[in-house]
């Protein structure tokens, strides 16, 4: 069973990482470059990528390695993307594996649930807080935001779990208590009175970008892993 | 959410599915942590574009 779900979580995870790959080329991806140049063209000193001026240039000597701009960081791109489709095929699978073994019905209209309860646990409700964000726009602390990130994630997807699955009027009731929480609390938002250096259509352009792709990624993750899991019982 | 809503389904089923998925859950959760979460500058340079791209918190 183990050897038949990895296969399939791999199978989908690579096709819906593809769909979000593609989307990004056409819409993120182009915004992330644009921004970049803002960031970099700004008086204020960049944190990476490197800056133009000489210090920075000295800088970049000694900073990480990073992929080369063009087809090498395309190419890690479309790595990491087809990774990020791995890992989340997994545990989608993984969850219409237990909703299947409990009797519920899996297929692709299942499986299409399933990916939008996961767009929203893990795209849209932590943009509500955290914005979908280019280079170059200020942010609060980074563990600070990845810490409201994960709880956002992990409340949201026990409010739908909560909703969705036991259809009990109480447990519904802790559900919808568990999806408002994390906004109630609030996640760490920057000094706004820090100057962005990208130009805010440019960032209004990228909130839905990333967002819409994220959508297709998790329509088409869901959709296909429900399919597989019916086909290949 | 593993709790069983109904007596209907077979015991069996759902234990031969809990080892599994216990399995695919942690391998998953390990990935998308290298992927969104992990420090390493290295790593943070490699998957800039799909942290930024997914929206993972970064920087």
């Amino acid at each position: 069973m183990l050897r038949r779900l990895l296969t399939i979580a791999l199978v989908a995870g690579l096709a819906a990482g593809l769909v979000a790959t593609a989307i990004q080329m056409a819409r993120v991806w182009p915004l992330i470059l644009a921004a970049e140049t803002f960031e970099e063209a700004a008086p204020t000193q960049g944190h990476h990528h490197g800056s133009g001026d000489a210090a920075a240039a000295h800088a970049a000597l000694i900073e990480a390695w990073a992929p080369e701009d063009g087809v090498e960081r395309m190419a890690y791109t479309l790595l990491f993307n087809l990774l990020a489709g791995f890992g989340f095929a997994l545990l989608i699978n993984a969850g219409l594996a237990l909703a299947r073994a409990s009797g519920r019905q899996v297929d692709p209209m299942s499986g299409l649930f399933w990916g939008l309860a996961g767009f929203a646990a893990f795209a849209l409700a932590p943009a509500l807080g955290l914005p979908p964000e280019l280079p170059g726009m200020p942010a609060a602390d980074l563990l600070a935001r990845q810490v409201w990130w994960l709880a956002t994630v992990v409340a949201t997807l026990g409010g739908i779990a909560l909703i969705a699955l036991p259809r009990k009027a109480g447990l519904a009731l802790a559900g919808l208590v568990l999806l408002i929480l994390p906004h109630a609390v609030g996640a760490p938002h920057p000094d706004l009175t820090e100057a962005s250096k990208v130009p805010p259509a440019l960032a209004a352009q990228f909130v839905a970008a990333s967002l819409v792709s994220a959508a297709a990624f998790w329509a088409a993750l869901g959709t296909l892993s429900g399919w597989l899991q019916r086909r290949y019982p | 959410m593993l709790t069983t809503p109904t007596s209907r389904p077979a015991p069996l089923a759902q234990s031969a599915a809990l080892g599994p998925a216990v399995v695919m859950i942690l391998l998953g959760l390990f990935v998308l942590f290298g992927v969104a979460l992990a420090g390493p500058e290295i790593l943070h340079n490699a998957a800039h574009d799909t942290r930024h791209a997914f929206a993972f918190p970064c920087h």
